[in-house]
């Protein structure tokens, strides 16, 4: 009774959090649904029993990719009613790309209706017992192991590549020379003078 | 395995059907956890500042109440009583619900922190990627705090916050994967029961807590100095640099807005000093591993080393200047990330070779 109230209310905010992140006027609002979208999502997720992707999609798209988002979201200076001229442009292509969603889910449902698949059946059956974690890392490191040293590498190569795109050395700016800072000692710094009145001091 | 299971068990006693009396008993346990803590926030904010001032020379709060006691209660009135500004170029629903984020977010983690054997609200098998994902959402509250505002200062402070945030939480996702290697567990738990009797065989008595595992004993410094930026405390408290941005993200704050940061920051105080007890200096588990000790309840043990870690983040408040904005980018990603990298790969390293041995 409560899983099912509680899917229908993850459900429903997942659905209009997710039309209100491509509906809302401005892009901050816009971020913040999608975040709201993520964190239900990971409400799901939970309900479904997989408590470590929940988890996961908590820490690793709501704490730091939509912070990222938002950060830069925030920085940036956008019109909304120039973005909103590109809208009749883009008509078509955007068209085309909700009937192919809009006929996966149909051949999706039919699918199912039809008893095509057994949804109970899973490719590596796990016993109830084993903590979902210990599941996806005993299949991760065994069956899949090439697949996932290869996302791995993927993503390493991802990585150098943005560092690679936006590195470049710049000639004005004063760097911070941290052991020079550290090896700096008061003796050096700091000069005691008794001047007598009106004399001043040395510089 | 929870403590209100018990509890459960008496409301179906007098005749409620299950669902009701798990119901009312979770409430209560939520209650139990959360209306002590605003207690202890107040306290603990009367004993910041008598720390912060004896360290200074100075006599801190004495006038309310017996040895200024009450001061928090005054405080907190005097808040209350105060008229919510909200300014007129603010967005009014963000500006709102930021601190109401950070407020919230403050008191979840609590849910999966144990007291005592058993003693905890919800025994969950990821407690600790729970506490992970609850503080990467710490940040929200005070980004949209500094946007909401719609004035600068609160705009630089709440970028700052955004970038040391997400950095320190870096070094602080490996150093507990170090510790969830060790204990084999993502459970609070399992944690605090993997750090008993350390060396028995050698002592006679065994140690228990992380801290003596030469192994994990860096990390544990690494969490600390950590957990201090996490919140934000000196000498990480550049969010709030009162000499460059006024108050911070705080800055267009007032009354019970105001006071809601206020609360949510020093519950996330304690919690990091629970987390700092908990994951490596035993928990509620007594410093030594010897029968006489366990008479005294494990929640005095806790709550002990949690204080001990409060006038440890008070001393250094009190002691230590504030750094620098690059200082604190170099140590976190600099020197705090390869360190933890590192230890996490040599953890692993010595689990392989203890189970698995050495290749051939």
């Amino acid at each position: 009774m409560i899983q099912v109230l509680a899917f229908y209310l993850f459900a429903a905010v997942v659905i209009a959090s997710a039309a209100l992140t491509i509906l809302s006027r401005n892009p901050v609002h816009a971020v913040l649904w999608l975040i709201m979208a993520f964190f239900n999502a990971a409400g799901l997720m939970l309900l479904a029993g997989a408590e470590f992707i929940a988890m996961l999609l908590v820490i690793v798209y709501v704490g730091a990719v939509a912070v990222l988002f938002l950060f830069v979201v925030m920085m940036l200076d956008i019109d909304f009613a120039e973005l909103r001229a590109g809208v009749v442009r883009y008509a078509a292509v955007g068209a085309a790309l909700a009937v192919a969603l809009a006929a996966e889910i149909v051949i999706a449902v039919g699918a199912w209706q039809a008893g095509g698949l057994s949804l109970g059946r899973r490719l590596a059956p796990v016993d109830a017992e084993t903590p979902n974690i210990e599941a996806i890392g005993k299949l991760l490191y065994s069956r899949y192991l090439l697949a996932f040293e290869a996302a791995g590498l993927v993503l390493l190569v991802a990585m150098i590549g943005a560092i690679v795109l936006t590195h470049r050395q710049r000639g004005d700016v004063h760097r911070q020379k941290v052991g020079r800072q550290v090896r700096r000692r008061a003796k050096d710094a700091v000069r005691k003078t008794n001047p007598t009145v009106g004399q001043g001091v040395e510089l | 395995m929870s403590a209100y299971l018990p509890m459960t068990d008496a409301f179906e006693w007098f005749g409620l059907p299950y669902g009701w009396a798990w119901f009312l008993a979770t409430i209560i346990g939520i209650l139990l956890i959360a209306l002590p803590l605003m207690l202890a926030v107040a306290m603990i904010i009367y004993v910041d500042r008598k720390i912060w001032a004896a360290m200074a020379l100075r006599r801190g709060p004495n006038v309310v109440g017996p040895w200024g006691l009450l001061q928090s209660f005054a405080d907190g009135l005097k808040v209350f009583l105060q008229e919510t500004i909200i300014p007129s170029a603010a967005n009014k629903i963000l500006f709102l619900l930021a601190p109401i984020i950070t407020f919230t977010v403050a008191l979840i983690v609590w849910a999966v922190v144990p007291f005592d054997a058993g003693v905890v609200l919800s025994d969950i098998n990821v407690g600790l990627l729970y506490v992970l994902a609850a503080s990467s959402l710490g940040v929200y509250g005070i980004i949209l705090a500094g946007w909401a505002s719609n004035s600068k200062y609160p705009f630089y402070s709440a970028i700052r916050a955004a970038a040391q945030m997400v950095s320190y939480e870096v070094s602080i996702g490996f150093v507990l994967i170090a510790v969830v290697l060790w204990a084999g567990s993502f459970n609070l738990s399992a944690i605090v029961e993997a750090q008993r009797g350390y060396y028995a065989e050698f002592l006679g008595v065994g140690i228990n807590g992380n801290f003596i595992n030469p192994l994990l004993f860096p990390m544990a410094i690494v969490f600390f100095i950590s957990s201090l930026a996490e919140t934000q405390r000196a000498p990480f408290d550049l969010t709030e640099a009162e000499s460059e941005l006024v108050a911070g993200y705080q800055t267009e704050y007032s009354s019970m807005s105001f006071a809601l940061y206020w609360l949510g920051e020093y519950a996330n105080v304690i919690l990091m000093c629970t987390l700092n007890a908990t994951l490596f200096w035993g928990g509620y588990l007594p410093p030594i591993d010897w029968a006489p000790l366990y008479y005294v309840p494990g929640i005095l043990w806790l709550f002990a080393k949690i204080l001990f870690f409060f006038f440890c983040f008070s001393w250094v408040k009190a002691t230590v200047p504030r750094y620098r904005y690059d200082q604190l980018m170099r140590l976190g990603w600099k020197i705090f990330l390869p360190l933890s990298l590192f230890f996490v790969f040599l953890v692993s390293g010595f689990l392989m070779w203890q189970r698995v041995g050495l290749p051939a």
